[in-house]
């Protein structure tokens, strides 16, 4: 591999940047693996990398029916955050952002992590005593929250609408400092990058057909490129999973929705942290190059369309301007739609599935982002162990049967 | 904006409809013999199929409970119809 280095990019500027090579290589199809993982998104991308890094299996494939980082990884919001309410959740979710926080340097791949603090704001009393309880939760749980006022929310944020008569005036919120945003493309490339380094064949374009059980074992998947023979296979395909289940004769808790996103013209800094708001659902963020990026809840129609209907964006749109009348001004530049995999928990569900061998990483919904190391370490981990993680072990879908399921929607009042 | 089909009220706006549920699960019975295995299906297995879907949606200005055959992808309407059962 290619080490990136500021002497790299020296040399390469005074070269005429004629010494890049390939990030990754772009495999074909082998005959068979030690593990193969379907998905080439973050998810898939990580399990493969971690696969490698951690367990040593490098004799590994992660199939892709399009192009790495083309779904869910390339369509979301990239906030990254760990402000969840129940232990369990808040384990996962902080173990990635713990893995976040040393991504760039583990990949030798700057993934532009910028912790800038997010708020959830609240705009009435009983909102505010939900906030509380979320901070402190997240303090029992060992992870920095506090309660912030509507003064300092106003001092961080001062476009927020704070007019006498205004809908959705703040009183304050919930404030994680370590949260945060990150370049998704970046994560996906880095760690494809890192993970074909150690041996990992990415290969692109291959849909998965069939997949080959014999005497309830998994023994191979038939795909687009020929049949490959493997014993372990890993699905982490978000809203593709269930159909891919199914080819196992496997059912999940999942309904698939769509979930928009929007950028808006950029504009010089007027925001520096990521924002949601828990009376208009709408959450919002600058990027780097001045774009406001912003999204709310799913549309509420069941689909495998990744497009977005118009209701969901004329509630996203008028919250923003709810929050930032000043934003009517700006024009939107690009709209689109994921297609995320819903669970009635709100939480993930990670652990192996019908035959042995198959392995799911899947039903993080509008949370998958922020998620991506976690869901990797953890589904690598099942791979090359065939035991859960401890971490992992409570979103298992056995939840489902014992009726211990961690509830996030109600838990933290959080969109996902 | 997207119309669909309340076979009581006719076309309407897609806001005025809420999704409900997978059309055709059976509630296995009788309950001494059901696993948690099955019984968890029932409660919360799907197929979220890719293509033609028949879901339960209700109309939430009529409040009526109904059956809708959609495409899951081109988000065409194939047809509506009442829940079967006697009206009473």
């Amino acid at each position: 591999m290619q080490r990136y280095s500021a002497f790299s990019l020296l040399r390469e500027g005074l070269s005429g940047h004629r010494g890049w090579r390939p990030a990754w290589t772009k495999a074909k199809p082998k005959s068979a693996y030690d593990a193969v993982i379907v998905g080439g998104g973050g998810h898939g991308l990580a399990t493969a990398y971690y696969l490698a890094e951690n367990h040593g299996l490098t004799r590994v494939a992660v199939l892709e029916r399009g192009w790495i980082g083309g779904g869910n990884t390339g369509r979301n919001t990239t906030a990254v955050r760990s402000n969840y309410f129940y232990p369990e959740s808040v384990a996962l979710y902080d173990l990635s952002l713990r893995l976040y926080e040393g991504l760039s340097k583990e990949l030798n791949y700057n993934v532009m992590l910028s912790q800038r603090g997010m708020l959830i704001a609240a705009h009435t009393p009983a909102q505010m005593e939900i906030c509380a309880r979320i901070a402190n939760a997240m303090q029992i749980n060992g992870v920095d929250g506090r309660l912030m006022s509507a003064d300092e929310a106003q001092r961080r944020i001062p476009l927020l609408n704070q007019t006498e008569g205004a809908r959705f005036k703040c009183l304050g919120g919930v404030w994680q400092g370590r949260a945060g945003v990150a370049r998704h493309d970046a994560v996906a490339w880095g760690y494809a990058r890192a993970a074909s380094a150690l041996g990992v064949d990415i290969i692109e374009n291959c849909t998965v057909k069939d997949l080959t059980i014999e005497a309830g074992q998994i023994t191979g998947v038939e795909t687009n490129l020929g049949p490959i023979r493997t014993n372990r296979v890993g699905l982490a395909a978000a809203g593709a999973t269930p159909g891919l289940a199914a080819m196992a004769g496997v059912r999940l808790p999942i309904h698939t929705y769509a979930l928009q996103a929007f950028v808006s013209e950029p504009v010089k800094p007027i925001l520096d942290t990521v924002l949601l708001y828990l009376g208009t659902g709408t959450y919002v963020s600058q990027s780097d190059k001045g774009e406001l990026v912003f999204g709310g809840g799913l549309d509420r129609v069941p689909t495998h369309g990744q497009k977005g209907n118009l209701p969901a964006q004329e509630t996203v749109i008028s919250g923003l301007l709810e929050m930032f009348p000043a934003f009517a001004q700006l024009k939107l530049l690009r709209q689109w739609a994921g297609v995320v995999d819903v669970v009635p928990d709100s939480s993930p569900v990670i652990g192996p599935v019908g035959p042995a061998g198959l392995f799911v990483n899947c039903g993080w919904g509008t949370g998958g982002f922020k998620a991506i190391p976690a869901g990797g370490w953890l589904l690598s981990h099942l791979m090359a162990t065939g035991e859960h993680h401890e971490i992992s072990r409570p979103f298992d879908l056995d939840r489902f049967e014992h009726g211990r399921l961690i509830d996030e929607a109600a838990g933290s009042g959080i969109a996902h | 904006m997207q119309i669909f089909p309340c076979p009581f009220c006719g076309p309407r706006d897609e806001t005025e409809f809420l999704f409900a549920a997978e059309a055709g699960k059976t509630r296995p019975e009788p309950a001494p013999d059901v696993s948690d295995a099955v019984w968890a299906d029932y409660l919360y297995g799907n197929d979220a199929p890719k293509g033609t879907a028949r879901e339960v949606w209700v109309h939430l200005t009529c409040g009526e409970f109904f059956v809708m055959t959609r495409d899951t992808t081109t988000r065409e309407v194939k047809s509506c119809a009442a829940l079967p059962g006697k009206a009473s």
